[in-house]
C-alpha cells in the first residue's frame, strides 16, 4: 500500500518518463558527469525507466576514477618513508597503482588513516609532531575548498607537519576536453549538483555557446534526476541549449564564494593528467607559492619510477562514454569489485563498480 | 567521495557547528560557510557546510511534485 507521498513521487516519475518519450523522437545520448549520479541512476533503476531512444551514459566525475597510477605510486612511495602518515579519503586504499595498492601498504606496515574529514589530519599532525602528515588531495571542486581550508587551519595552527599531495580535478576543462575529443558523442549533460554548489552555473555556460549542448544542473533523489532529463528533453525538443538549474534547493547561480575564495587563495590552475584522457590543460589545481611548504611535492620531493598502466584495462575509454563496461574483456571476469583491475571497478562512484552491482549491464549488453 | 548529506545546525561556536541528522549529532566547520544561524538546514560533506538548503525551494520541489501528480492521473 503506498502511502501519499509515495503515491505523488510515482505519478511525478509517470509525468516525467512520459513526457521524455513524448519529447524525445530520435536517438539521444545524455552524459551525467558525476559519479554520485551515477549510483543513484543505477540504484533507482532509472536506466530501465527512460524510453529506448535515451541512452544514459556515464562520464569522468568519478575522482578516484579519473585519478592516474603516478599519483597513486607517489602515494605508495611516501607511505614507504618512516617518519610518514598519510591521510586519506576512503576509497583510495584500494585503487591498485603500477605495482601495489595503499591497502597493501597498510596490511605491510605503512601508515595509512582514513578520515573522513581532511580536518582530521590536522589532529593527527599536533598528536604526532615527530612525523610528517600527507593528506591526498584528491576530489573535484566540491572538495578542493575543504583541502584549501585545511591548508588555512593548519596555517592558523602552527602546524608545520602537514602537507598535502595533490591531484585536485576542474570538471569544465574535462568537459571540454571529451568534446573536442571525435570519439565522443554526447547530446545533453546532466551536469554535477555538489560540484555547482560550489562553483555555480556560469562555469558552464560554454556548453551552451560554444557547443550549443544543454545542460542540467542536476540533484541527486531519483525524482530530481527524471526531472532533470525532462528539461534536457524539453530543450532538445526545442533546438535550444541553455545552462539550466534543476537543483536550486541547494546550487545557487554564484555558487559558495567562500568557497572559491579559499580556492583561489591556496592553490593555482595547472595542467593535469586524467585516467583515459591525457593531458588536459589547466584541469588540475596545485598548492600555489604563497602555500609552498604545504605541497608534499615541493617541501618533501622524492624519486618515483615511471607509472605503467594495466594494458588491457579499458576504464579509460568508459570514464568517456566510448564503452560500455561490458565492453571490457576484463568485466566481471578478471575484473570484479573484490578484486578490481582498473578504478572504476575500485570506487563506489565508479562506472564499473555500479554496473556489476546492480546487474545493470545484462540487460542493456 | 562527493557524497553530501543535509543536517540542521542546532549550536554554533566560532566557526563550529553542531548538527543533526538522523538523531546523530556530530562537529562541522563552517569556514566554507560562515553565515550560517541556528536552525539553518545545511549541505555537509567531509566535515564541512559547503551550501545552505534553500527551504522555500524544497517546499516548492514539493509542491511541483503534488502538481505534476495531478497531470499524470
Amino acid at each position: 500500500m503506498l502511502n501519499n507521498r509515495q503515491e505523488t513521487m510515482r505519478q511525478a516519475a509517470a509525468f516525467f518518463t512520459g513526457e521524455i518519450d513524448r519529447l524525445i523522437t530520435k536517438p539521444v545520448r545524455l552524459m551525467e558527469v558525476c559519479g554520485t549520479h551515477t549510483v543513484a541512476i543505477f540504484r533507482a533503476g532509472i536506466r530501465q525507466l527512460l524510453p529506448p531512444q535515451v541512452e544514459l551514459v556515464s562520464g569522468p566525475g568519478c575522482p578516484v576514477c579519473v585519478t592516474p597510477n603516478d599519483y597513486l605510486d607517489t602515494a605508495v612511495a611516501y607511505s614507504r618513508l618512516p617518519d610518514v602518515i598519510i591521510t586519506t579519503f576512503g576509497d583510495m586504499l584500494r585503487v591498485p597503482g603500477s605495482a601495489s595498492s595503499l591497502a597493501a601498504e597498510k596490511a605491510a606496515g605503512s601508515d595509512i588513516r582514513i578520515v573522513y574529514s581532511p580536518l582530521e589530519s590536522l589532529d593527527i599532525a599536533a598528536a604526532h609532531p615527530e612525523k610528517k602528515i600527507i593528506f591526498l588531495a584528491v576530489g573535484f571542486e566540491t572538495t578542493a575548498p575543504l583541502a584549501a581550508a585545511t591548508v588555512l587551519e593548519a596555517e592558523r595552527r602552527g602546524l608545520a607537519n602537514f602537507y598535502v599531495l595533490s591531484a585536485h580535478k576542474l570538471v569544465p576543462p574535462a568537459l571540454s576536453a571529451l568534446l573536442a575529443d571525435r570519439e565522443v558523442r554526447v547530446d545533453g549533460f546532466l551536469l554535477p549538483g555538489n560540484v555547482s554548489a560550489m562553483i555555480g552555473e556560469q562555469p558552464y555556460c560554454f556548453l551552451a555557446e560554444k557547443y550549443h549542448l544543454p545542460g542540467v544542473i542536476a540533484g541527486f533523489d531519483p525524482l530530481d534526476i527524471l526531472q532533470s532529463v525532462y528539461m534536457l528533453a524539453r530543450q532538445i525538443h526545442a533546438s535550444t541549449a541553455i545552462v539550466e538549474n534543476q537543483y536550486r534547493r541547494i546550487v545557487r547561480h554564484e555558487g559558495n564564494p567562500a568557497a572559491r575564495q579559499v580556492l583561489t587563495q591556496v592553490y593555482e590552475t595547472v595542467d593535469a593528467a586524467w585516467r583515459g584522457m591525457g593531458v588536459i590543460p589547466a584541469s588540475g589545481l596545485g598548492v600555489n607559492d604563497r602555500y609552498r611548504r604545504f605541497n608534499a611535492l615541493a617541501a618533501l620531493p622524492l624519486q618515483v619510477e615511471k607509472a605503467s598502466e594495466q594494458a588491457a584495462c579499458r576504464c579509460g575509454e568508459v570514464l568517456r562514454g566510448i564503452i560500455k563496461p561490458a565492453d571490457c574483456l576484463l568485466f566481471g571476469k578478471a575484473c570484479v569489485p573484490e578484486h578490481p583491475v582498473g578504478s572504476c571497478m575500485v570506487s563506489v562512484e565508479g562506472t564499473c563498480a555500479a554496473w556489476y552491482k546492480y546487474g545493470a549491464g545484462k540487460w542493456q549488453v | 567521495m562527493c557524497l553530501a548529506v543535509p543536517a540542521k545546525v542546532i549550536d554554533i561556536i566560532d566557526l563550529l557547528a553542531t548538527v543533526e541528522v538522523g538523531g546523530i549529532t556530530r562537529q562541522i566547520s563552517l569556514m566554507l560557510l560562515p553565515d550560517v544561524t541556528i536552525g539553518d538546514f545545511v549541505l555537509v560533506h567531509a566535515g564541512f557546510a559547503i551550501q545552505k538548503v534553500d527551504q522555500e525551494e524544497a517546499r516548492r520541489t514539493t509542491e511541483l511534485l503534488k502538481e505534476l501528480a495531478g497531470y499524470a492521473e
